[in-house]
């Protein structure tokens, strides 16, 4: 077991969370697990937005000043 | 009391990558951003309850609308 | 589709009998008398009554009811020190508008609350200057909280005008319209505010011009003018079946940008999908930054309405129309600011504004009302 930490959120949201999951047939067993899903998800996508290395933004900005685009 | 709160809990890296990419965003803490995002999460999800007027109110409704012009 | 009411249920408190028992009554306002037809029949959805101290703190700090819907004006019922004395909580009570019996409330909850805290929260400002903050300082010392059942509708001069949550959800079904724009206004039509609705509808189904009528300041059009001049744009200036003009009985409350998300709200209840929020919406004096009614919406993933940013329309000379900041790129010197104040004062001078500010025929029909201001 890795090392958790635990996030407040209003105890409403956490019983709507709760209602989402049952209705949402089974795809999740806790709220916890519904979080730690949907902020991966997140990741994932943030990560997918960024698909170049720093040197390699450093260039292309290079290449767009020099063609007067910023 | 007034806006109870309970808590969730994630696994330590992945609260230290969320952490990281809220930076300079707005969102000043995990906890708000993750509130943030449970709320649109289960928002989209929210079922309409059933239609609340038959279909004699309906009808009701539609001879007024067109009554005064409205259809 | 047509959106679905705020917290996912739209809220019809309507009794029909009512036998007169021997029953406590208490006497309301014309504007507490509209707050509670507007909870009876949905406008307020998902309110079922007045807000309860658990609720009411919870819209204060929160900016959301208790069960963490998205909810910013606090609706309440205050009542003066006399009429508490007898009520308590458990009972039943009549609501009266004059000899009218509007609603039956069973009192939940009667608690005081402390005006300065509502006006830091609701205003951001304790200014008594501030029209909203006066009025709330002028109020009872005393709430009382509880669901409503209405018994009878407030009499208005706009019954014509008048349609409620579940009637404009299915006329814009039976128009076929599944995205519908909201505007909000308590003004006669310039041609900035006809840009500014055309600029939404140009990419949505239909458009729900819904002038606000009720409590006004000194020197803001009558109702009467406001419809009349805006059935006289759509007339000459909309297509047919793309517009419906119907009226909302509520009080301005001068709360920027929380009545902002309010005014959401309220036409998300009506069906709109969608909402044109002004620059400096709802606010008052410089109260509120010009912009801080676009940001708030940031704090609402949740709403189920979305907000339109429209940024104020202008007459440009060089572009030869009517634009925004967004889509001209020239000079002051070439810009022609609509003012509504200037318009104002050339309607009470019995001048016809120009043109490029406001149209002909709306000019007109303005000017054909002997006094068209309160």
């Amino acid at each position: 077991m890795g090392e958790k930490v635990t996030i407040e959120i209003p105890k409403e949201l956490y019983e709507k969370a709760q209602k989402y999951i049952q209705e949402s047939g089974g795809e999740f067993k806790s709220v916890n697990e519904l979080v730690e899903f949907v902020l991966n998800e997140l990741l994932s996508e943030e990560e997918e937005e960024t698909v170049f290395t720093p040197e390699e933004e450093e260039k292309i900005k290079q290449r767009l000043k020099s063609l007067g685009y910023i | 009391m007034n806006g109870e709160y309970t808590t969730v809990s994630i696994p330590k890296p992945l609260y230290e990558r969320i952490k990281n990419i809220i930076k300079d965003t707005g969102f000043t803490s995990v906890s708000s951003f993750v509130i943030y995002v449970l709320r649109e999460v289960v928002a989209s999800y929210e079922q309409e309850k059933i239609e609340v007027f038959s279909e004699e109110e309906k009808k009701a409704i539609i001879e007024k609308l067109r009554k005064l012009g409205y259809i | 589709m047509v959106s679905k009411p705020h917290g996912g249920k739209l809220i019809r408190r309507i009794k029909r009998d009512f036998e007169k028992e021997d029953i406590q009554t208490l006497e309301v306002s014309l504007e507490q008398a509209l707050d509670i037809e507007n909870i009876c029949r949905g406008v307020f959805s998902p309110l079922e009554g007045f807000l309860d101290r658990n609720n009411y703190l919870s819209v204060l700090e929160n900016k959301r009811l208790s069960n963490d819907i998205p909810w910013t004006i606090p609706i309440i019922l205050d009542v003066s020190n006399q009429s508490i004395d007898g009520l308590k909580e458990g009972d039943d009570v009549l609501l009266k508008y004059y000899d009218r019996n509007i609603a039956l409330m069973n009192i939940e909850e009667i608690y005081q609350w402390d005006k300065k805290q509502y006006a830091r929260y609701i205003y951001g400002t304790t200014d008594p200057e501030h029209p909203g903050v006066s009025k709330i300082y002028k109020m009872n010392d005393y709430l009382v909280a509880g669901k409503l059942e209405l018994l009878n509708s407030v009499p208005t001069r706009f019954e014509r005008y008048t349609l409620w949550p579940i009637e404009t959800r299915i006329l814009f079904r039976e128009r076929g319209w599944r995205t519908i724009v909201g505007f909000q206004t308590r003004n006669a039509p310039h041609r900035g505010h006809e840009y500014v609705q055309k600029a939404a509808l140009t990419f949505v189904d239909g458009l729900f011009v819904n002038p606000l009528v009720g409590w006004k300041k000194k020197g803001d059009y009558k109702d009467d003018v406001i419809l009349a001049a805006y059935e006289t744009l759509i007339k000459h200036y909309y297509p047919r079946d793309v517009v419906v003009l119907a009226v909302l009985r509520t009080s301005m409350r001068y709360a920027g940008p929380r009545e902002a998300v309010h005014h959401a709200i309220m036409r998300k209840n009506f069906g709109c999908t969608h909402f044109i929020i002004g620059r400096d919406h709802a606010g008052v004096g410089n109260y509120y930054g010009p912009y801080d009614a676009w940001k708030i919406f940031q704090e609402f993933p949740d709403l189920g309405i979305t907000p339109l940013f429209i940024r104020e329309a202008f007459y440009c000379k060089k572009c030869d129309g009517m634009v925004n900041e967004k889509i001209c790129p020239h000079n002051e010197e070439y810009r022609i600011h609509i003012s509504g104040t200037n318009i104002r004062r050339m309607l009470l001078n019995g001048e016809r504004p120009p043109e490029y500010m406001m149209r002909r025929e709306v000019a007109e029909t303005i000017l054909s009302f002997e006094n068209p201001f309160m």
